[in-house]
Parts: C-alpha cells; sequence; structure tokens
C-alpha cells in the first residue's frame, strides 16, 4: 500500500478545483454542485464551503444517487440506495457540476449524466473528481482533477474522508487475488 | 434474497432495508423522475390465479417504473381457468424467460411450492396465498406507519397497533403480526373468538374480543375486510351483529388517541367493518396506503432483482 | 429323509434363539438345529431375524378404477418387498367395493397374481355414502370370505347408521373398521389443527373430530356387543378413550400407522403435499402417546394405509393434493426405528402387533401362525443391522408418493416366503409377480 495524497495534498487539491470552478464559470451565480454518494457528496459540500469562502456566498449543493441508473447492477450484489436532494433553485438551465471521488470507468458518471436528463436540462454539466486514474471505458473526460493517478487495473485506490473515515487520505493498494 | 414468500424470509434489518429503499424510491419518484431505467431487460409475470385488481395493478406500475417489461397472466380467459395445473403454468413461464413471477393464488403456500420446485428457476414474489401470507401488503402497511408514527426511527418501537377481523382467513393479518412484531411494536388482534386460529398461543400478540376496551389505547387500527359468506359457515350470527361489536364507526373513532390512524387493505365492506364516516376521515390512510404500496413493490422487486447472481462477482 | 425346498440357516426367532427352519410342500418342516437331509436352497440368516409374514389391514390396492396408481399385481409386489403375506384390499375403488362382485374379482385378482394373499375389505354403506347399508351378508358368503368392512376414506358418520352395521355383522363374526373423522368438523381441512396450521393457514383437522367419533363408536360397540376396530389412531385423545373402552372390557380394537409413529405436523411447513395424508400427521405429543399405547398394547396392530396417488396427484398446490401416502415397503423399517431400536417393542411384539393380531382380527386363517413345524410357511427374513435408503424412484408401487424419500432407514428384508416359496429374494420379486 501506498499514500498518494496526504490530508494535505486533498485539501491543496480541492482549493485549486474550486477556484478553477470559479473561473471557467465566471463566479459562483449559475453553479449546482450535485455530489454522487458516498464521498462524492462529502467532496461536494468541501467545495461548497471553499467557495463560499472565496466568493462570500451560498452555492446550491446536492446529492445525486445513480445506483438505479447503473448498467452494472446485474454484476454485483444488490446495493443500498442512497439519498438524492436536489436543491430547491433545481438544474433547470444551470451549470451542474457533478462531485465524484475517483473517476474510473466513467460508468458511474454516464448513470449520472441518464439521471440528470430525468430530472431536468441544465445548460452545462460539468465533472469534477479528486482522483482520476484512467481506464475509461466510455468517452467521458473530467473537467477539474485533483490528481492525475497511472494506476494498473489490479490496483485500487481508496479514498478516506474524515467525515466518515476519520481521516483525509488516498492511497493505492494492490488488490487481493 | 432471491424470493419474497413470507415475512418469516426477511430479518428486522432486511425489513428496515426495503422500507428505506422505498422511503428513496418515493422520493424519487414523487420528485421530477417518472421512470427509472433499474429493471431495463427483466420480464415479471404476474400470474394472478385469483381476482385482485388493485394488487396486480400496483405490481404493474411498479415495475414499469423500474422499466421492466411486465406480462399478465389472469385466472379469467386463461390456461389457468381451464385447469391447467401451477406446474405446466411455471414451465410455460421459464420457457418466456421469466425474471420474476408476481403471484396471487388461492391455495396457501403456491408460492412456497413454485419457489421450490425446479418448474422455474426465476423469483418468486408472493403477491397473497390462499390464507397464509400477504408479505408485500405488511410491508406497505409498516411504510404508511412508518411514514405517520414512526418518531424518526427506522423501526416500529413504542407504537400500538390493534388488528381487528377476521384473523382466522387473513392473509394480510399473519405477514402483518410477524412484520410489525419484528419492528418492535406492540400488536394486539381484536376478534370473535370463531374467526381466531386455533394455535396462536405463541404468536407475539395479544388477543382480545373487546374492540371497546382496545381501541382507547392505540396508535393504528387495522380493520380486516369480513366476507360476507362467513355468516353461512356460522362464525358470527349477522353482519348487524359483526358491526355492532367490531365495526369501527365514528363513535368508536371518536374515542381513539389524538394522532391515530385507521387503516384498511381493501377492499372495503362500508357499513359492515367499517362505516363511510371513518374511512372518509381524516384518521384514515387508506388511500395512502394504495400509494404507498407502488413504492414498496418498486423496493421489492430492486432488492430481488436489481442485483446480479453472486457467482458473476463484483471483479 | 426328506429333501427341503429352503433351508433358513442360524437365524433368530422372535424369541432371540437360534435356529435353522426348513420348507417343505408349502409348510415349516423342522424348526431348530436338528435337521439332517439336502436342501434346494439353502439361506444364510444368521444376522437375519425371522418373524410370521407380517398381515395388513389396512392397504389401497386402487384396482378397480384407478390401475394409474396402483393395480393388485403392482401392490402385491410393493407388499412382498415389505414383507408382506397378506394385505386387506381397501372398498374405496371405483366401482366401490359394495357388492359381491366387485370383492370377489379383487379377490381373484389377488389370486391371479399369486405373490400375497388379498383379502377385500367391504364398504359398509353403498357407494360409501354412509346412508343405506351394502350387502355385507352377501361379501361375507362370497368367495373372497369377506370379514372386515369399512367405508375407510369415508367416516361412517350417521350414528344409526353405524349402529345397525356394528348389529349386522354379528351373524358371521365380522368387524367394522371405522375410519373416525366427524364430517361436519372436518369440511376442507388441509392438515392437523395447531399451531403449524394456524401459521401455514391451511384449514384445521381437529384432533377432537376423530376422538369424538371414536368415543360414539366404542359406546354404540359396548351397547349392541360387536366388534369395532378403529383404522389409523392419530391423537392422544384417541389412544386415551381406546384405552378407557379397553378396560371397561368393550371389543374394541385399534390400529396405527408407520407414518403416525414418525411424522409430525411441521412437515407440512413445506408445503410439499407428499406429507398430506388423511388423518392428518400430528404432534410430537401425539406421537409419543400413540408409540406407547402400541408398546402396551391399547393399539393392538400397525396397518400402513399404503394410499398410492399418480405424481400429478401431488405435483401440485397442497389444498389440490391428494391425500395419502405409501407405506407397505418402508413399513418394517418404520416399526424398527421407531419403536424396536427406540427399546419400546421386542421382535415377539413386532410379530404380534404386525402379523398375528391382524390376521386374527382380519380372520385370516393362513397367516400369523406359529414358527413351528406344520404352519403355513408365510414367512418374512430380515436384517435389522443392515440399513437402506428409500429412493422414490426404485419403489415396486405404481406410485413414488413415500414421504421418506432419501431417508436412510434400518431394517433390510432379504426374503418373504409365501406359501413356502420365496416369493421376494434379495431384492427382487419372483418371476411369477414383478412390475
Amino acid at each position: 500500500m501506498s499514500v498518494a495524497l496526504s490530508a494535505q495534498d486533498i485539501t491543496r487539491a480541492l482549493t485549486r478545483i474550486s477556484h478553477e470552478i470559479l473561473e471557467k464559470n465566471q463566479g459562483s451565480t449559475n453553479i449546482v454542485l450535485l455530489g454522487i454518494p458516498t464521498r462524492g457528496a462529502h467532496i461536494a459540500t468541501r467545495i461548497s464551503s471553499i467557495i463560499a469562502s472565496i466568493e462570500g456566498t451560498e452555492v446550491p449543493t446536492g446529492t445525486l444517487d445513480i445506483t438505479l441508473f447503473r448498467d452494472d447492477l446485474r454484476m454485483r450484489p444488490p446495493r443500498a440506495i442512497m439519498p438524492t436532494k436536489i436543491p430547491t433553485s433545481g438544474i433547470e438551465g444551470k451549470d451542474v457540476i457533478l462531485v465524484d471521488d475517483v473517476l474510473f470507468s466513467g460508468r458511474t458518471i454516464r448513470a449520472a449524466l441518464d439521471a440528470l436528463g430525468e430530472i431536468g436540462r441544465p445548460r452545462t454539466v460539468q465533472l469534477a473528481a479528486l482522483v482520476d486514474r484512467g481506464h475509461r471505458e466510455l468517452p467521458i473526460k473530467a473537467d477539474f482533477i485533483g490528481k492525475n493517478l497511472p494506476t494498473s487495473k489490479n490496483q485500487s485506490v481508496k479514498v478516506f474522508l474524515s467525515e466518515i473515515d476519520g481521516r483525509d487520505e488516498v492511497t493505492i493498494e494492490e488488490e487481493a487475488e | 434474497m432471491k424470493h419474497l414468500l413470507s415475512i418469516a424470509d426477511l430479518n428486522k434489518s432486511e425489513a428496515i432495508s426495503i422500507l428505506d429503499t422505498a422511503t428513496e424510491l418515493a422520493r424519487v419518484s414523487d420528485g421530477a423522475v417518472k421512470k427509472l431505467p433499474t429493471l431495463r431487460g427483466r420480464t415479471i409475470v404476474n400470474l394472478f390465479a385469483e381476482d385482485s385488481t388493485r394488487t396486480r395493478i400496483s405490481f404493474e406500475a411498479a415495475a414499469k417504473r423500474l422499466s421492466a417489461d411486465v406480462i399478465n397472466f389472469s385466472a379469467k380467459g386463461s390456461s389457468l381457468s381451464k385447469g391447467e395445473s401451477l406446474k405446466d403454468t411455471a414451465m410455460t413461464l421459464q420457457a418466456m424467460g421469466a425474471d420474476a413471477v408476481v403471484i396471487r393464488h388461492p391455495a396457501s403456500g403456491a408460492a412456497q411450492r413454485l419457489a421450490d420446485s425446479e418448474w422455474m428457476s426465476g423469483s418468486v414474489v408472493n403477491a397473497g396465498d390462499g390464507t397464509h401470507e400477504h408479505p408485500s401488503q405488511a410491508l406497505l402497511d409498516a411504510f404508511t406507519i412508518r411514514k405517520h408514527l414512526g418518531m424518526g426511527g427506522s423501526d416500529l418501537a413504542g407504537l400500538s397497533i390493534a388488528i381487528v377481523g377476521d384473523i382466522l382467513h387473513s392473509r394480510v393479518a399473519r405477514s402483518n403480526v410477524l412484520l410489525l412484531s419484528m419492528l418492535g411494536a406492540k400488536v394486539t388482534l381484536v376478534a370473535p373468538p370463531t374467526l381466531l386460529p386455533v394455535g396462536i398461543q405463541n404468536w407475539p400478540v395479544t388477543v382480545s374480543y373487546d374492540f371497546d376496551a382496545v381501541i382507547p389505547h392505540v396508535d393504528v387500527v387495522m380493520m380486516l375486510r369480513v366476507q360476507q359468506e362467513r355468516m353461512s359457515d356460522l362464525f358470527f350470527p349477522n353482519a348487524r351483529e359483526y358491526s355492532r361489536y367490531f365495526g369501527l364507526n365514528g363513535e368508536r373513532m371518536a374515542s381513539m388517541k389524538s394522532g391515530a390512524i385507521v387503516m384498511h387493505p381493501g377492499p372495503m365492506n362500508r357499513g359492515l367493518e367499517i362505516s363511510a364516516e371513518v374511512a372518509d376521515s381524516a384518521r384514515s390512510v387508506i388511500t395512502e396506503q394504495v400509494t404507498n404500496g407502488v413504492s414498496v413493490r418498486m423496493a421489492i422487486l430492486y432488492v430481488l432483482l436489481a442485483g446480479g447472481a453472486l457467482e458473476v462477482g463484483s471483479n | 429323509m426328506t429333501t427341503a425346498d429352503y433351508l433358513i440357516k442360524g437365524a433368530s426367532l422372535p424369541d432371540g434363539t437360534k435356529a435353522d427352519i426348513s420348507i417343505a410342500n408349502g409348510l415349516i418342516a423342522s424348526v431348530g438345529s436338528g435337521f439332517k437331509g439336502d436342501a434346494l436352497t439353502v439361506i444364510d440368516a444368521k444376522d437375519c431375524v425371522v418373524l410370521p409374514g407380517l398381515v395388513d389391514l389396512h392397504t389401497h390396492l386402487r384396482e378397480p378404477g384407478r390401475e394409474d396408481a396402483e393395480t393388485v399385481l403392482s401392490g402385491s409386489s410393493a407388499g412382498v418387498k415389505g414383507g408382506f403375506t397378506a394385505v386387506s384390499a381397501m372398498a374405496n375403488t371405483s366401482p366401490v367395493a359394495d357388492t359381491a362382485g366387485v370383492v370377489e374379482q379383487v379377490y381373484r385378482l389377488g389370486q391371479e397374481a399369486g405373490l400375497l394373499d388379498v383379502f377385500p375389505i367391504g364398504a359398509v354403506t353403498q357407494g360409501l355414502r354412509g346412508e343405506a347399508l351394502s350387502e355385507i351378508g352377501a361379501m361375507a358368503d362370497s368367495v373372497a370370505r369377506v370379514r372386515v368392512f369399512s367405508d375407510d376414506g369415508n367416516c361412517v358418520s350417521d350414528p344409526l347408521v353405524m349402529r345397525r352395521a356394528l348389529e349386522y355383522i354379528k351373524k358371521f363374526g365380522g368387524v367394522i373398521a371405522q375410519h373416525a373423522q366427524d364430517p361436519r368438523m372436518t369440511m376442507g381441512s388441509q392438515m392437523n389443527e395447531g399451531e403449524i396450521s394456524a401459521r401455514l393457514g391451511l384449514k384445521g383437522w381437529p384432533a377432537v373430530a376423530e376422538e369424538a367419533i371414536i368415543a360414539r363408536d366404542v359406546l354404540l360397540a359396548d351397547h349392541v356387543k360387536s366388534r369395532l376396530h378403529i383404522c389409523h389412531l392419530t391423537t392422544a385423545g384417541g389412544v386415551e378413550i381406546i384405552r378407557w373402552a379397553k378396560a371397561r372390557g368393550i371389543d374394541v380394537t385399534a390400529e396405527v400407522t408407520p407414518h403416525h409413529l414418525l411424522l409430525t405436523d411441521d412437515l407440512a411447513s413445506s408445503y410439499d403435499p407428499v406429507y398430506k395424508v388423511n388423518p392428518p400427521l400430528r404432534t410430537e405429543a401425539d406421537v409419543h402417546a400413540l408409540r406407547e399405547a402400541l408398546a402396551d398394547g391399547t393399539i393392538d396392530i400397525v396397518a400402513t394405509d399404503h394410499a398410492p396417488h399418480p405424481t400429478e396427484s401431488k405435483e401440485c398446490e397442497w389444498q389440490e393434493a391428494a391425500f395419502g401416502m405409501l407405506g407397505l415397503e418402508t413399513a418394517l423399517s418404520i416399526v424398527q426405528k421407531t419403536m424396536v431400536d427406540t427399546g419400546l417393542l421386542n421382535w415377539i411384539q413386532v410379530a404380534e402387533r404386525m402379523s398375528i393380531a391382524p390376521a386374527r382380527i382380519g380372520g385370516y386363517e393362513n397367516h400369523g401362525q406359529p414358527l413351528i413345524v406344520g404352519s403355513v410357511a408365510n414367512l418374512v427374513v430380515i436384517n435389522p443391522s443392515q440399513k437402506w435408503t428409500v429412493d422414490r424412484d426404485l419403489v415396486l408401487s405404481k406410485s413414488s408418493n413415500t414421504p421418506y424419500h432419501g431417508h436412510e432407514l434400518p431394517g433390510v428384508i432379504t426374503h418373504t416366503f409365501f406359501k413356502g416359496k420365496a416369493i421376494f429374494s434379495n431384492g427382487t420379486v419372483s418371476s411369477n409377480g414383478g412390475k
């Protein structure tokens, strides 16, 4: 096991992502942040508070569970459905920033785009991920990346967040056979 | 979990997980999303060997909101009414590639026979078998109770619930006794002695023959349908006498606790076990039970069908 | 010096003494160690027990009418495999055995099969309808010499009909075998009424529906001083009533089936109709009471209630399924398991309850005879120390509704002798029979 990102690295990466989001969207006025549970939701909340401290205004932030839209449900044991909370402002005409912890095959994001399509029609949809570990299976690309981590397929990337795991850290592990 | 045949198939955390899943599904489908792709490509057969429009429609709506293909196979006009055996029907469904069969059947144990047999390989959901069980109804009842009176908890601890009427012939009662007591509620059965089964000493319930003594102390009054033909089988003298002792009318409702609710699995016999005044009152959550039925049945289908076979593995 | 047909060497008699038994001309020719001479067939039986051939007082052979379920021939094969040399064919055939013509037909079919004796039971009432007496006298006088009358499957529920039947059979020393089941209390009943039926939502068959009829009938038998036999007793309460009746000197006998000595109503939890039987499987407490009653003689005999049904009658919903289970091929093993291996009965008592007493009740003179020189050589040889596994696909009955499929049971029957011939020998039925 090796540590890919320390707590300090994570904070720096999220701060940079927050600035990039503001820069690309010319401020925070039309932005909605939607985190993908579980860890993406916590990261979205962190980005939201960083932006608030920079801009001085609250950014509408919610969660988007994509379990029901996954195309790999049949390949896994059933999963619990996590809450979806769309901010009251809605997503119609907004610049929606999807937030996830690790970008890998891209299938989660495809499911998220399907889920969004059922809810409304944003002006743009952008993607922020703390880690991009490659191995995409779909034509999907992140707009904001904390860190590119080249990995092999039999490695696993684990994100720990203090909100639920008691510490901030990203590790790479060789997967047991 | 492959089948849902009886509440006894569930442990407490599985039951709560179905209710939680239903809560999320209700939120999703109350919002903008009307249709989810979750069960796309799956085939669900509604095998109704006994008429029950409301249960069939509820399962059908649940399956369709999850994008499953639904085939309705009902008693009237089908081979079921021409004496085809359960085995032959099951083998036909297998040949059609049914991933799940939702079965309503007049014979107790029919769902389990289907699940235990080698006639078909899909999941079996018991949508009411004879006088045995009706687990999806109990789950939607628990869901409705939790939503109204759950005090934020995930179970029903601290609540008192009376189930009133023909316990002997009620699959709804059998499933609810198991589920509501598992979720921590205190269940009282209220019925004439003729309509209580022999052999319930070990059920996790208290029994009363006196509705008036029970009603001021409970949070939920769940009325059961009483069939007119029970009179000819000598279970009670006549409808008027039944109503007088075991019917829920305005006067009895007035002695209920504040906040207590009235439930009925339907279809109701207005004027027999429940008066119109009660059925249409603010305490009645009867139409909401129907609404919740769809979310709870979506959750059941999700739990049984969305996950893949374990041998495929997660890698 | 004679030549015997068979010499059974080194077997244990029911009382445990070792003996060689020789058979010649259909009779037991010698018993003991003194046999000198030749035998055409010598059977090494040093681990085996020899009993008089078993006699079943309660068998459904289904012929005429339901030859798809069983025939007299296939039922006879199943019988000899199970150690029986006589079975009693119940009257609920189609047509019902309520005339001399039908009982003679069944009797003749039994003779033609020639594997064991088939004694027809006559119906008490015409068409088993419980209303008018059937031609009881004509059946008694027929070549079938019927002595046991029963509406089994149905109860003779009308007390006046029962009284008249009990009186009428006194003319020739018959017996009424009552299937004790109050019909009103058991309308649509599916299984024992109790904790399990309450949970499963299956309509209950209360013990009192059996006990009320038994109580009435022992009083009737007492009143008219006739002979009553109670079929397939299943409840602890019924045992109490029989015990009371016998203490009063009432001429009543009772039977218990092997399955009611072993199986209980919780098996219905599977909803597998192979466990659906009438009267139903009862509780653990009832099983215990039945075993005790069989041990102390309150219950006189074991009878199989062998009830074959075609596959489609069992491969269905419980409430649609037929009542009944196979019994002939497993009876002795179940009795060994529940009564002998538990120390409740010795082999002398097994011989009494499965051969001597049923032959006496039925009036079957050539059966249940003592194992002495000159007795008709109707014998069964069993190895109690061996075990076998029941396979429903290998039964000799035409049907396969055995509740013991896959069970390992004690007691392997090696030979059944009928009138001095080894009709069943080491797993095969002799060529003048077979499936």
